[in-house]
């Protein structure tokens, strides 16, 4: 009855959420997206992204800054998808991260950054002709794989807090056409930073930072074939709490970190050699606050294959 | 099978999202809510024979007798405090918690907050200008002041010094009129905080926030509204505690006005008003160093910003006269065109290449930078985190603190001294490839200011804390060497930063020894 090829793929990069552009975390299998891959199935893969920005945002003011210039972060990731079932997949993911600012002073950091496990579940499905809706879940939890340093913004690596999203995934597929929809809950562990003290919007005395947790939606739709995704992304993040940045202060992972941002997805497997997938895309920020109005390009290459003898096959359809 | 398989994913999901949300979202613990009430050990009865730092005879200051404590008007006073004591909400027992640690700590760290949240660079103008904060108009952007180190650490020092006379002089009067305190005269007042046999007549607490106040009015003129409500809840907090009535309270606010108008009127005229110099004067320095044949100082800013405060260093000090600046000012730096000068900056070169985790911790811990108390306000915090384990009595808290600020602000002067007299670059303008691990201060490099304020602060600490043995100067060297890691500064500007900073905190522990208050305890 499900015998359906489940199939998939690895996603490409695909931002969680980008704060600053720093803190960006890619996933490979895309955690808000409709596509899974089959039963016993294993997906290695490798990806790449480079971000830039020059102008960010200090609370709601747009500026730039002569000190930072052009901030640029590139992340490399080596990651994996595993299907367990034909209805729940898992996803292994590690970053390794750079960042640099083209003026100023400030040393550009790099290390590996935060290490990822996503399942993601899918718990309805319903075919009616060409019409398919899928109802799916997804869970998230990352934790840092050193001990970098977080505040160092805009240059640290990342948050190092322990994160935990939750997101529903609708998906509905008419005939190679498909609409992406999601919503995402992610709570952020308290961080320790190096400091006994810290002004937020009062001087705090501890050196443990509570950071807000976030929401995040999540809008997909364009063309998927068996062999061929291109889909329009959009993406809108959101701290729920936080404090902005003043006038040329200095950021802090605790800002009220929110961007809305729009890209562009393709994915593709060859029809020869079906195991291998390219993927490639871009992601600019929209509108912002107390981050980086950055511009991300990214690209990776996956390699599926089956565990066991008898496979199904494998496509972006269903 | 397969729904079985479902259901319990669904349930492991829950509990994992559970367990992971329960132990990661703690409440933020400030060390500074723990500090337990105050409660002197000595309560320094003989403070009125201190020696004050500007104030020469306390009978000058205007304290009206008290009424009789069986008069109508205490009567109606002590009926206050009964009728507070009968609903004390959990808001204003937690006022009470808070305030019970001690006026002169609580108004350190609301010094401290305000220095960090004025502690912000202006933002340049559009044609690469940077506009100055203005005391005449101090709402306008940028706001007044800038608390930049030097600023502050004169901040800290006024105030500090202001509330340590204000209370020799609140002593005077205590002895004078002699007035126990409510819960003495009168059974039925609870005291909810510990007593005290120090007599409540002006009130301490008042003396420390009149002047206090009165002194942050000129420090900090955007924020009288915050600081007028934080004294407001201090003044009810000690009549709700039972330990004052309000005439006492009036009365303390009064002395410590006036004796802050003493400290006032010398810091209008410390010339610290026209420490940001001139344009000619920027220029002067570059052509001065140049005659010389050293390469000058340049603002690595973005637009390049005036140097910091240049004529801070005609400031007036506390703890001795200008001359005395001069002749603490050590030698000169390498040459900028020696070996030893490109050695010194090689080594910062390998730390800036080579950033190890714990000196990111290190860099980061004493940092101090942009939207922080500034590293004399690090010190005052250490400093405070010490002093709350000694239970000294009110007095001796704002004496070790005026002690502790007055040797801040001078080493600033003597350091400013230094740093504008040589005009020395920073490793980073001499080698670009020299990237800093916190952000670089725009002032000349030589000496170091951290190394300066933590030499003179450790200096008076250990002087005033013996039992803690080599602990402050262990310190001072941590932040010292903070600096070269950080790839701030050199060697040598690390090194000669702490012999000068210990030579300040040395006048501080000669004052200390002479000032008639022991170390007490």
């Amino acid at each position: 009855m499900m015998k359906c090829l489940y199939t998939h793929l690895f996603k490409c990069l695909v931002i969680i959420i980008c704060f600053w552009a720093s803190v960006q975390q890619a996933s490979a299998q895309a955690e808000n997206d409709a596509i899974m891959i089959p039963k016993n199935y294993l997906c290695p893969g490798v990806m790449y992204s480079t971000s830039d920005w020059t102008n960010y945002w200090e609370g709601t003011f747009k500026r730039s800054n002569g000190n930072i210039g052009t901030l640029n972060t590139k992340m490399y990731s080596v990651m994996a998808t595993y299907g367990i079932t034909n209805n729940l997949i898992a996803t292994v993911n590690v970053p390794y991260v750079t960042t640099n600012a083209s003026a100023g002073t400030l040393e550009g950091q790099k290390g590996l950054q935060d290490i990822s496990l996503n399942l993601k579940w899918r718990g309805l499905r319903l075919k009616s002709g060409k019409n398919t809706f899928s109802l799916l879940a997804s869970v998230t939890g990352s934790i840092p794989l050193t001990n970098y340093e977080a505040d160092f913004d805009p240059l640290a690596l990342g948050s190092h807090s322990k994160n935990f999203t939750g997101r529903l995934i609708v998906d509905y597929n008419r005939g190679k056409y498909f609409i992406t929809g999601s919503g995402a809950y992610m709570t952020r562990s308290n961080i320790t930073i190096d400091r006994t003290s810290y002004y937020t919007t009062q001087l705090i005395y501890s050196n443990q930072v509570e950071l807000p947790n976030m929401s995040d939606y999540n809008l997909r739709t364009g063309y998927r074939s068996k062999y061929f995704i291109a889909e329009l992304v959009g993406d809108i993040s959101t701290s729920l709490g936080g404090f902005d940045i003043r006038k040329n202060d200095m950021p802090f992972p605790s800002n009220r970190m929110n961007m809305t941002s729009a890209g562009i997805n393709l994915r593709y497997r060859l029809k020869s050699l079906y195991n291998l997938e390219f993927t490639a895309g871009d992601d600019y920020v929209v509108k912002g606050r107390n981050v980086g109005q950055s511009n991300m390009v990214h690209g990776g290459i996956t390699y599926i294959f089956s565990l066991s003898k008898k496979a199904d096959q494998v496509s972006y359809k269903n | 099978m397969k729904k079985y398989i479902h259901n319990n994913i669904a349930i492991l999901l829950l509990v994992v999202t559970s367990v992971f949300y329960s132990s990661c979202k703690k409440d933020i613990i400030d060390r500074t809510s723990l500090y337990p009430s105050l409660s002197p050990a000595n309560i320094d009865l003989n403070a009125d024979t201190w020696k004050p730092v500007l104030i020469t005879d306390p009978s000058v200051f205007i304290v009206a007798a008290p009424d009789a404590i069986t008069s109508p008007a205490y009567v109606a006073d002590l009926n206050e405090i009964k009728g507070y004591q009968r609903s004390l909400t959990s808001d204003q027992r937690a006022i009470i918690k808070y305030w019970s640690a001690g006026a002169v700590l609580r108004w350190n760290e609301i010094m401290r907050d305000l220095v960090a949240k004025h502690n912000v660079a202006p933002y340049q103008n559009l044609d690469g200008t940077y506009p100055a904060p203005s005391s005449a108009n101090p709402f306008a952007y940028p706001q007044f002041p800038f608390s930049n180190p030097p600023y502050s650490a004169r901040a800290y020092a006024y105030v500090s010094a202001a509330e340590y006379d204000a209370l020799i002089a609140a002593y005077h009067f205590k002895k004078q009129y002699n007035r126990p305190a409510p819960y003495k005269n009168d059974a039925t007042v609870q005291a909810l905080v510990p007593k005290s046999d120090l007599p409540s007549y002006p009130s301490e607490d008042a003396v420390i926030s009149g002047a206090a106040v009165e002194m942050m009015k000129l420090l900090f003129p955007t924020e009288i509204d915050y600081i007028e409500q934080k004294a407001a809840e201090q003044k009810v907090y000690r009549i709700m505690a039972g330990a004052n009535v309000r005439g006492e309270l009036d009365a303390g606010e009064s002395l410590g006005k006036q004796v802050a108008d003493v400290f006032a009127a010398r810091a209008r005229t410390d010339k610290a008003g026209a420490a940001i110099g001139t344009p000619a004067y920027w220029a002067q320095l570059q052509t001065q160093t140049a005659a010389k044949g050293e390469q000058y100082w340049i603002s690595l800013e973005n637009p390049k910003r005036p140097p910091m405060l240049p004529l801070f260093t005609k400031v007036k000090p506390f703890l001795f006269d200008t001359l005395t600046v001069v002749a603490l000012r050590p030698g000169p730096p390498n040459s900028t065109k020696s070996d030893a000068f490109k050695k010194e900056n090689d080594e910062v070169l390998y730390y800036s290449q080579h950033a190890t985790r714990a000196n990111q911790d290190l860099v980061a811990f004493w940092a101090d930078g942009i939207g922080t108390y500034t590293p004399p306000g690090h010190w005052n915090a250490i400093a405070a985190d010490e002093f709350v384990k000694q239970n000294y009595s009110e007095v001796r808290w704002a004496r070790n603190f005026a002690l502790l600020n007055m040797a801040e602000m001078d080493a600033a002067i003597v350091c400013w001294d230094t740093k504008y007299f040589y005009f020395n670059p920073r490793p980073t303008q001499m080698n670009s490839a020299i990237k800093t691990l916190t952000g670089i201060p725009n002032f000349p490099s030589y000496s170091s200011g951290h190394s300066n304020f933590s030499g003179a602060a450790a200096t008076i600490l250990t002087y005033l804390l013996p039992d803690r043995g080599s602990k402050f100067t262990d310190m001072a060297q941590q932040a010292a060497l903070s600096r070269l890691y950080g790839a701030i500064h050199t060697r040598s500007d690390i090194n000669v930063g702490l012999v000068t900073g210990n030579e300040v905190g040395q006048y501080a522990v000669q004052r200390a020894q002479a000032d008639g208050a022991g170390l007490g305890n």
